[in-house]
């Protein structure tokens, strides 16, 4: 058996690019990564609006990366890729946000050593 | 370079452990020198140990989970006789720190090895014969998941022998699991014994996923799949979901221990409570990764034996959906009293309460399956009868601990104790024995004995309810769990009933090893020679019993959720087919059991400190895995020829049966 | 049982009904695989989250972390990135040579982030900034460390897969298993840009 894209029936779960696309992705990569340095280093973003936007930055850049590096589209052979990955970051995020949620509470709760007593009383 | 290891590992003053050794090696030495005797090795080797075939890996998996429940079981016999003696001023047979040991590794073999070996056998065996498919989607990774699960149990067993067990409790908590608080060996063992088979667990999920996906036959559509295979396909998404929650959490407390890290220690800004948090993560779904694969499994057991097709498939269907994705909603539920606050608490309480629905949708299904069925009382039906009895039960009180207020009073009581054996006993082990009683004559061409059978179940059914009625009583009545000895004498007849109800327990599991051995002396009588004993409704009774290694001689075409008894009304069933292929099967490979054995090793010296030989042992992992994919040889063709002399003799079979 | 054939791909009907393997069965259950992986680290980057400012004490990420050494791990890795695109590129037009050549390239790109980081581990360790300080550190050292050993087993996958190239050509198999390390390698820079924006640029704010 040769190739694997050789076979009559091959499903393409996974499609390849071309040079542009590699190209496309590695040049807005570059320049997604060089922007949200520059939004920590160069100081020309308030510091509230930090987090936000690496956030939002790297955000694009994993997409970008899956559409032109790993080229996951919305082919129909496709759906299954797209479909356990969606479900995989959204389980990542409900344990992510639970674990945040719970041990935020827990530590208000119950690490007194991070609070005044003036805040304890307050608190009841 | 023997780390921590020394001489003085071995508990050489403590009678019971030593007396155990002494008959557990006199044991393994007869066994070795049976082999031996009959001249068995070549054949061990060649068709059990190196075998890729998912029939076979199901059969050891399930010979792995029996042989953990005798351990398992003696944990528990220890445990319930010591708090029938202890009142008072007794201090019973077993020192405080031993006891804690005993009950560590009752829980932890009780779930990783025998529960999960069963559903995992189970799945092996059932589940391509199910879709139609020829064995699973990679063969090779299955026996690899198989023997790292044996391994994980072997570094769990010498523990006994080689220092000793975790005594934490099987989740293991910290801060009392880390070094500081348990700077022996036990925790380390449990640690790696537990990475090693969740590697398996793990791999095992990845493999059913992709066979489920993508080998059913023709016309099998999901909705078209029946209801054992889709709960295996949600138990195994369950599977990948979170046993890499498990590996991190176990490998942080590990890293503590052996590195000096800080993730759950007192000091240096650790946190024990994300332990608990990420334990629990992976622990709730645990719990329905066990359950689910045993609801599927009743719901074959169940139409077969009320001459009934399913009611509500789809129902059934969303509902296992349904159960999946709630699991991660509900994890708190296992820690309401370590102050998360009210908010987070009626969250996770309410969602619990919600979880108990999609559960409850499946038993009726079930009831409404054997409404106006004709029944047949089988001992199998017995053991679903038993289950649903038991189960829901277990369910309700599972509800009532989901109020937040109620579990501040019975939480880590022998309330929760009794609650949690009441859905595992009366859901995995009577569905695991429904399961092997169903599908045992598939495999091996025999049915079990009945008479052993019924008296199985019946020693199981009383044993129960004897052994954990009496813990609700005293759950209640404020005993906590896990206690060595209690100054309560009004506590100790309820004890002792429990203690009457494990003995029933015993005689239970003693039946169960009558019946395998009757049933084997008996084999020529109750052959099977239909490959349908049970008048079943699904494809896997289409083939013969045994099944041959290549499973399908074609793969069928599907058009229905039935397919065996459409083609029986059809007179499709039993026509040998005009022409027959060449098959395409794998071949043996050593490679998944050399593989694990270096793992036992590397796992061993992390656990002894033992750099070396830890070294040598992952790089022998590696070695054999490489060697695996230089391997150009690994498949090969059944001619088309033996298949059809094998498929004629099967034919000559089932017209000498009509 | 004569089952003496071995396997002779030509010489069989074809059972047009059965699961045949294109591979894509292989690349499905390595991206299940890799699913399992992604929650792997999800685990860790909820860990960090949770520990990130319980410095005990000790020296928090502001203190410790060199943006710029980073951003140069960062366009280490991102390069290996597109240069593995290239060598995938050269696979699919079935030039041997090609993949070689840029595979090669790739991991010298991929060695030379992993020399950095542990460059970066060594220096925090010596000054006293190691894993057992706190647990930030704790964290820290296990979330990037963590990605550090995907990147080297990556690595050395690579090479094992640079040898059978050479000695067996671009067949089925061959490009099954690269088709699989592709996934691999873009997967471990998609987890880089979670380590650098939450953990390295995070901590600087």
């Amino acid at each position: 058996m040769s190739g694997a894209n050789s076979h009559p029936s091959a499903r393409h779960d996974f499609g390849h690019g071309d040079l542009k696309t590699y190209g496309w992705g590695f040049g807005l990569s570059l320049l997604l990564t060089a922007l949200s340095f520059a939004a920590i280093m160069s100081g020309m973003i308030p510091r509230g609006m930090m987090f936000p936007a690496i956030t939002v930055l790297a955000v694009v850049q994993l997409l970008t990366q899956v559409v032109f590096f790993l080229h996951l589209g919305t082919a129909p052979e496709q759906r299954s890729t797209i479909t356990i990955l969606v479900l995989t970051l959204l389980l990542i995020g409900v344990i992510v946000f639970l674990s945040l949620w719970v041990m935020h509470n827990a530590n208000v709760n119950m690490m007194p050593t991070l609070m005044t007593p003036d805040q304890a009383m307050a608190r009841s | 370079m023997f780390g921590k290891l020394t001489l003085d590992a071995v508990p050489w003053d403590q009678p019971i452990i030593m007396g155990t050794g002494v008959v557990v090696a006199l044991g393994g030495l007869a066994v070795l020198g049976l082999i031996t005797y009959f001249g068995k090795w070549k054949y061990l080797w060649t068709e059990w140990l190196t075998s890729v075939d998912h029939k076979k890996i199901g059969v050891m998996y399930f010979i792995l989970g029996i042989v953990m429940l005798l351990r398992g079981f003696a944990d528990a016999i220890m445990m319930r006789t010591q708090q029938a003696m202890a009142a008072n001023d007794a201090a019973g047979y077993l020192p405080p720190h031993h006891y804690d040991q005993i009950f560590t590794a009752h829980g932890t073999i009780m779930i990783f090895f025998v529960a999960t070996p069963f559903i995992l056998g189970l799945m092996n065996v059932v589940t391509p014969l199910q879709i139609g498919a020829r064995d699973v989607a990679f063969p090779f990774v299955n026996s690899l998941g198989l023997w790292l699960s044996v391994m994980g149990g072997a570094l769990v067993m010498i523990s006994m022998w080689v220092g000793d067990f975790s005594a934490t409790g099987w989740v293991a908590y910290p801060p009392l699991s880390e070094l500081k608080f348990s700077p022996t060996t036990g925790v380390d063992y449990y640690i790696w014994a537990l990475e090693l088979s969740g590697l398996g667990t793990t791999l095992a999920g990845v493999n059913f996923i992709v066979t489920i996906l993508r080998m059913r036959a023709p016309g099998m559509k999901l909705m078209m799949m029946p209801v054992f295979t889709w709960t295996a396909l949600i138990t195994n998404i369950l599977i990948v979901a979170v046993f890499p929650v498990l590996t991190v959490t176990l490998a942080l407390l590990g890293l503590d221990r052996t590195l000096g890290m800080h993730f759950f220690t007192n000091e240096r800004g650790g946190n024990a409570m994300m332990y608990i948090n990420l334990i629990w993560v992976w622990g709730h779904p645990e719990v329905y990764i066990l359950i689910l694969p045993l609801f599927g499994a009743f719901s074959e057991i169940i139409p077969t034996f009320s001459s009934k097709p399913l009611f509500g498939y789809t129902s059934m269907v969303y509902a296992t959906c349904a159960i999946g994705l709630l699991s991660f909603f509900v994890y708190l539920h296992h820690f309401f009293t370590m102050g998360s606050g009210a908010n987070v608490n009626a969250f996770f309480g309410i969602m619990t309460t919600i979880i108990s629905i999609p559960t409850g949708v499946k038993l009726f299904n079930w009831l409404f399956t054997m409404y106006r069925g004709r029944i047949r009382f089988h001992s199998a039906t017995l053991w679903t009868i038993g289950f649903m009895i038991t189960f829901a039960v277990g369910g309700m009180t599972g509800v009532l601990l989901a109020v937040p207020g109620a579990d501040f009073v019975l939480h880590n009581s022998l309330f929760l104790v009794a609650h949690f054996h009441n859905v595992i006993i009366g859901g995995v082990v009577f569905g695991s024995f429904a399961g092997m009683t169903f599908w045992f004559p598939k495999v091996f061409g025999f049915t079990l004995n009945e008479f052993w059978g019924k008296v199985s179940f019946w020693c199981w059914l009383v044993g129960y309810w004897l052994a954990f009625t009496p813990l609700y009583i005293l759950g209640f009545k404020g005993m906590a769990r896990r206690m060595n000895h209690y100054d309560h004498a009004d506590w100790q007849p309820y004890l002792l009933v429990a203690l009457v109800g494990a003995c029933f327990i015993g005689a239970g599991i003693l039946s169960t090893l009558i019946q395998l051995a009757v049933s084997i002396r008996d084999r020529k009588k109750n052959r099977d020679l239909t490959g349908d004993p049970w008048d079943a409704r699904s494809l896997e009774w289409s083939t013969a019993s045994p099944t041959p290694f290549y499973n399908y001689a074609h793969v069928p075409q599907i058009t229905s959720i039935e397919q065996h008894w459409e083609d029986k009304q059809t007179g499709r069933a039993g026509v040998m087919p005009a022409t027959f292929e060449d098959i395409h099967m794998p071949r043996n490979t050593g490679a998944g059991l050399i593989m694990s054995v270096f793992g036992f090793l590397l796992c061993f010296s992390i656990v002894w400190h033992m750099w070396l030989f830890a070294a040598a042992g992952l790089l022998g992992m590696i070695g054999t895995f490489l060697a695996r994919a230089y391997n150009r040889d690994i498949d090969y063709y059944v001619p088309a020829a033996t298949v059809e002399r094998m498929e004629a003799e099967r034919h000559a079979l089932l017209q000498k049966a009509a | 049982m004569d089952l003496t054939v071995s396997a002779r791909p030509g010489a069989h009907i074809h059972d047009a009904h059965a699961s045949h393997d294109d591979g894509s069965k292989t690349v499905l259950g390595f991206w299940v695989y890799l699913m399992s992986d992604c929650i792997i680290f999800g685990t860790l980057f909820a860990t960090f989250g949770v520990l990130v400012d319980n410095i005990a004490g000790g020296p928090t990420g502001r203190e410790l972390f060199d943006l710029p050494y980073v951003g140069g791990e960062t366009l280490l890795l991102l390069m290996s990135s597109f240069t593995f695109g290239l060598a995938a590129l050269n696979m699919y037009a079935g030039r041997k040579a090609g993949v070689l050549a840029w595979l090669a390239v790739t991991f010298l790109f991929g060695a030379g982030f992993i020399g950095m980081e542990v460059h970066e581990f060594a220096h925090l360790i010596a000054e006293g900034a190691g894993p057992d300080r706190s647990a930030f550190l704790s964290a820290y050292f296990t979330l990037v460390g963590t990605h550090g050993v995907h990147v080297t087993a990556g690595l050395i996958w690579m090479a094992v897969m640079t040898h059978q190239v050479w000695r067996y050509g671009l067949d089925g198999t061959v490009k099954r298993r690269l088709t699989c390390l592709s996934l691999f390698w873009h997967f471990l820079d998609l987890v880089w840009i979670c380590v650098f924006t939450f953990v390295y640029l995070r901590g600087a704010i």
